[in-house]
């Protein structure tokens, strides 16, 4: 398996939506090479013929009674986010100036 | 008075319960000690972020004005509770640990808190832990650590360690962990107290910040194993908001608990695990577990050895299930909808737009182990490392249920450490990611494969430190931890001669401040 690179760190960092600084860069850049090495030996049991889990108990089709609620007061809701202007959630501009 | 409330603070649960339905005491009486106690011990121990002193005593003085009037309650109805802050809290700050959410007021109560509500119980406030529960101290706090009540000088285990040291101190007779890889049963053992990670959809996660989807287990934190299985019967049971959540009702609890504190497991076969039992786990841990099945063997108990192979791969497929599952869950802070929002200065000259703001704001508000974990998350799911990763961590996981399911042939129970060491000091193991993560090398094989698990303090290693010995128990099959563990409890404590707690040093107390003056 790859070990991780500093420009890895900063493309996965990117992915993840997070700025680090030239610092943590650094730091990260050897702290999950160590943890990556270390987990990397699981692929020692992990053949073809074992099948994949995601859940620890399956369940399937999991409905409730479609009962029409109360949503909760826009108000509410509104009175945690950083910013809000008639009744919506406001937000920086989407995209980019051409 | 001062005394009579130091008293009300020793008192389990159950006996708090008796003496409120009795109408020996009263509520508003019994919470006002709790709250007295946290002003004098909190400044020191730190477990709580969040202290609702004049909310819990409205809701302490409506359930005596309730049982004046001869109203039917809740046999809990006025005991105090403290709630860990992974759980969202209407009207009350809840910030999971991080700066990321700092001052929000969650808009709605977790299905658990509304049952909480319902019974009565005075919420008295929210317990420190390690940031959206990732780690295992309370060190990864970004408002500071806890301090261990044995010894102010160590951790009090993580993530939950404001849950355990607010009960370990006194502070609260019961306490709301979430565990996802032992973050109710490892503070457990290193404070001395009792924690159960319940069976996976035992207990509601709606309102559970989540951390991994597939692993997060809401459950009791308390001093008495009778006490935890009064709490799982109070917070679980089926939520139509969990789609991951049990349809059937539980198994009986606290008639398990009953029944095992008699003292007797003729016929119960408990399993040791050859794999959690060897190298990396101290002298004192292994010679406390070793005296525990000499007693419950004496206790009429079969003991067999079983081996689970895989279990030595549990901690890699953890760190990557874990990780993957936390990067996709904490994408919702984003500092558009709730919490902190970073506008980055412009001073690059680029445009201040929402990627832009939602990445300065991550940067900004995450501390360094949820940076860590949700870029090794990204990593193990990015394009190309996918099935080499997280694929291959899946399979273990499968590899890991099996060996359950062979183990439960042969053994009714399961029986480990809690936790490989006692409780060790703070910032001793911050700068090594790795050796945290082994801290919870034993705990973390229940929660791949869903199934419940308990941690009962088990005595005291040679540096004076407890120690817990973990129960495990087949999905569904809770009432099987309540036995062994009531029955090891009874057990101990007729050769202690009372609990281990009482062997803890006295915490020095500061000034009382006025209750009242609190929120």
């Amino acid at each position: 398996m790859s070990t991780i690179s500093r420009d890895e760190v900063a493309r996965v960092a990117g992915l993840a939506r997070i700025d680090l600084t030239s610092d943590e860069l650094d730091r990260l850049a050897g702290e999950l090479d160590v943890i990556v090495q270390s987990v990397a030996r699981i692929s020692e049991v992990a053949t073809a013929d074992v099948p994949a889990t995601s859940h620890p108990l399956p369940m399937f089709n999991v409905f409730r009674a479609d009962v029409p609620e109360p949503s909760l007061p826009v108000a509410d809701v509104l009175a945690g986010a950083p910013a809000s202007e008639e009744g919506r959630f406001m937000v920086p501009q989407i995209l980019e100036e051409d | 008075m001062s005394a009579e409330s130091t008293d009300l603070t020793r008192l389990s649960a159950a006996t708090l319960a008796d003496k409120l339905t009795a109408g020996e005491v009263s509520s508003d009486e019994v919470t006002r000690a709790h709250l007295d106690r946290i002003a004098a011990v909190d400044p020191a121990v730190h477990a709580f972020l969040h202290i609702c002193g004049r909310r819990a005593l409205a809701t302490a003085r409506d359930v005596d004005a309730r049982r004046a009037a001869g109203e039917e309650l809740h046999p809990l109805a006025g005991v105090p509770i403290a709630v860990k802050d992974i759980i969202v809290t209407k009207g009350v700050p809840t910030t999971a640990g991080s700066r990321i959410l700092e001052g929000w007021v969650p808009p709605y109560d977790a299905t658990l808190v509304s049952k909480i509500k319902a019974a009565r119980l005075p919420i008295l406030g929210k317990t420190n832990m390690d940031e959206f529960a990732m780690g295992s101290s309370t060190e990864h706090s970004a408002f500071g650590p806890t301090h261990n009540p044995w010894d102010l000088d160590r951790i009090p285990g993580g993530s939950g360690g404001g849950s355990a040291a607010a009960v370990a101190s006194y502070q609260a007779p019961l306490a709301i962990g979430t565990d996802t890889g032992g973050s109710i049963r490892q503070p457990g053992a290193v404070t001395g107290t009792v924690g159960v990670k319940p069976t996976y959809g035992s207990v509601s996660r709606y309102g559970l910040i989540a951390l991994a989807s597939s692993l997060d287990q809401a459950g009791p934190v308390t001093r008495t194993v009778l006490d935890s299985a009064l709490l799982h019967e109070l917070i679980g049971g089926h939520d139509p908001h969990d789609s991951t959540s049990i349809p059937e009702p539980l198994p009986p609890l606290v008639a398990a608990a009953r029944q095992g504190a008699l003292g007797d497991l003729t016929g119960v076969r408990v399993g040791v695990v050859t794999e959690l039992n060897g190298d990396g786990y101290s002298d004192g841990v292994r010679a406390r577990f070793s005296e525990s099945l000499t007693l419950l063997q004496q206790a009429g108990a079969e003991i067999v050895e079983v081996s689970c192979p895989h279990f030595t791969y549990a901690l890699g497929a953890y760190y990557l299930i874990l990780p993957a599952e936390a990067s996709s869950n904490l994408a919702k802070f984003d500092g558009m909808r709730f919490g902190l929002r970073v506008t980055p200065d412009g001073g690059d000259g680029l445009a201040a737009t929402a990627e832009r703001v939602m990445s300065a704001t991550r940067g900004a508000g995450f501390g360094p182990e949820v940076k860590r974990r949700i870029i090794l998350g990204t990593y193990a799911l990015s394009a190309g490392y996918y099935d080499a990763y997280y694929g291959s961590a899946q399979k273990v996981r499968t590899l890991i249920q099996r060996d359950f399911a062979a183990a439960f042939e042969k053994a009714d129970v399961l029986v480990s450490p809690t936790a490989p060491t006692t409780a060790f000091k703070l910032g001793e193991k911050l700068d090594d990611p790795l050796a945290m993560y082994l801290n919870d090398v034993a705990t973390i094989p229940a929660n791949l494969a869903g199934v419940p698990g308990m941690s009962v303090p088990n005595g005291l290693s040679d540096d004076g430190l407890p120690v817990g010995f973990q129960i495990l128990a087949p999905a569904k099959a809770d009432d099987r931890l309540y036995r062994v563990g009531a029955a090891l409890e009874a057990l101990l404590e007729t050769r202690w001669g009372g609990p281990l707690l009482e062997r803890a040093p006295e915490l020095a107390t500061a000034a009382n401040s006025p209750v009242e003056a609190t929120r």
